[in-house]
């Protein structure tokens, strides 16, 4: 079989409007992974005796199984049994958005370890209340050297979503599923489906770096 | 128990197998390919340094996924034959994660003081000597708790196969689904235990490896931890 460039051009137009599904699957359980993080990461450190260990357990179980396994699972199992059928772009977006809550509740615990004890003393003897001390001091603080590592976990998510087409979301690597089977040539749409990941990624992780670079100077 | 719960059990745990096939050969190619790209970053020459970043920005920068498909339904129609699935499945997963191994690698191998290096100079050590003797020893109790967490991330891509049919566990649960849809809660039960399981296995490993390679090398072991509790974030 031969490279045959009048069917690029002829696939291209398709499988860009998978890719701004899987940015947009991206960007929206990203958002869910860092909202959902830090409040894993509070929900720890809070002092409920039985709660934060249940979080720990939480956090542990869905780091340690497979992302695909936690679609099916919400996809097959916990949608009917609520009773509801949302799509299944919602479906990936929450279930992209919990199992990276998971890694960023961690880089949320170790930025907010890091920071120095005498901020939360000086808090204290300012008698500043509680939701204070997180929004004013230590978040303004912590926040800023994590986003590297967000960044990092953003990229990541960016290059699992193509497992959401086992529940038909038609992002690029199911757009390019489709034209190879409806033309029974492959090599073209699955090539580009991976350059345009390329394309994406690469660039993201140097300009991640970069940034990595200016915060280590903070 | 009832007839279908064996049933659902036997025919997941009947998954097992291929899941460690796949783990522990993945693991396997991603040491060798880890070390080789890793070292050759390191390199003098141009060349190599250039080639090595190439293996790694291309496989980290395209998805597992998008690999896994393209090994196995293009590569055919490019060279006329077909992988076994669970070979092409090692072989996606080894070079993937060989690719993030690699940076491991550098970074501890970066990470030894150059004073070490220095003292093997002034011994007079050949640089061969100097790499096996002196810098590695001290750079593989570095890599790992970050290599267990690359493992980890490994054994949880087998699931990936299940898109080529390689009968590992997650496909035996999707055959299985359609039939005892009544049966769910059960048959992904059943499923996360086994990867928690092969996850609590492969952590105790590489906590036992640390505290053997660190004795070697007269250190203090690091200290006993939970299990659970894997050293900072993947």
């Amino acid at each position: 079989m031969e490279w045959n460039w009048s069917y690029v051009w002829e696939s291209i137009p398709l499988l860009l409007k998978g890719l701004l599904v899987t940015v947009e699957l991206t960007l929206l359980g990203s958002a869910v992974a860092y909202v959902l993080g830090l409040v894993l990461a509070l929900l720890r450190r809070a002092r409920i005796p039985v709660l934060s260990q249940l979080v720990y357990l939480f956090i542990e179980v869905v780091r340690s199984t497979p992302l695909l396994i936690q679609v099916f699972f919400i996809f097959y199992l916990l949608w009917p049994a609520l009773g509801i059928t949302p799509s299944a772009f919602l479906t990936g977006v929450l279930a992209l958005g919990i199992h990276y809550a998971t890694y960023t509740s961690e880089v949320y615990r170790a930025g907010i370890d890091a920071i120095p004890k005498g901020q939360w003393e000086a808090a204290t003897a300012l008698s500043l209340p509680r939701s204070r001390v997180w929004t004013g001091i230590i978040l303004p603080q912590a926040v800023p050297r994590l986003l590297p590592a967000l960044g990092n976990y953003m990229i990541s998510m960016f290059k699992e979503t193509p497992l959401l087409l086992s529940i038909g979301v038609l992002e690029v690597l199911n757009r390019a599923k489709e034209q190879g089977a409806a033309t029974f040539q492959v090599i073209e749409p699955y090539t580009l489906a991976g350059i345009l990941f390329l394309l994406i990624s690469y660039p993201s992780s140097i300009l991640v770096r970069r940034l990595e670079r200016r915060v280590g100077q903070l | 128990m009832s007839d279908s719960t064996s049933n659902i059990i036997s025919t997941i745990l009947g998954g097992l197998g291929a899941t460690v096939y796949a783990t522990v050969g993945g693991i396997a190619l991603t040491i060798v390919l880890a070390f080789l790209a890793g070292l050759a970053m390191l390199s003098r020459s141009r060349t190599v340094r250039f080639i090595s970043r190439v293996y790694v920005e291309g496989f980290r920068g395209t998805s597992e996924v998008v690999q896994l498909f393209w090994l196995y339904f293009v590569l055919p129609a490019l060279v006329g034959f077909k992988l076994v699935p669970l070979f092409a499945g090692i072989v996606v997963l080894g070079l993937n994660h060989g690719a993030y191994g690699a940076e491991i690698v550098r970074g501890a191998v970066q990470s030894v003081p150059p004073a070490q290096r220095e003292g093997a100079v002034a011994l007079s050590f050949s640089p061969a000597q100097r790499m096996f003797r002196v810098i590695l020893p001290q750079a593989v109790v570095e890599m790992l708790p970050p290599f267990n967490n690359l493992f980890i991330q490994l054994m949880k891509s087998t699931a990936l196969l299940y898109f080529i049919s390689a009968g590992e566990i997650t496909e035996k649960g999707e055959l299985l689904r359609p039939v005892y849809g009544s049966q769910l809660v059960l048959i992904y039960g059943v499923e996360l235990l086994c990867y928690l399981a092969i996850a609590v296995i492969i952590t105790i490993v590489m906590r036992v490896l640390e505290r053997v390679l660190s004795r070697r090398l007269g250190r203090a072991a690091p200290k006993r931890q939970n299990v659970w509790a894997r050293a900072g974030a993947a």
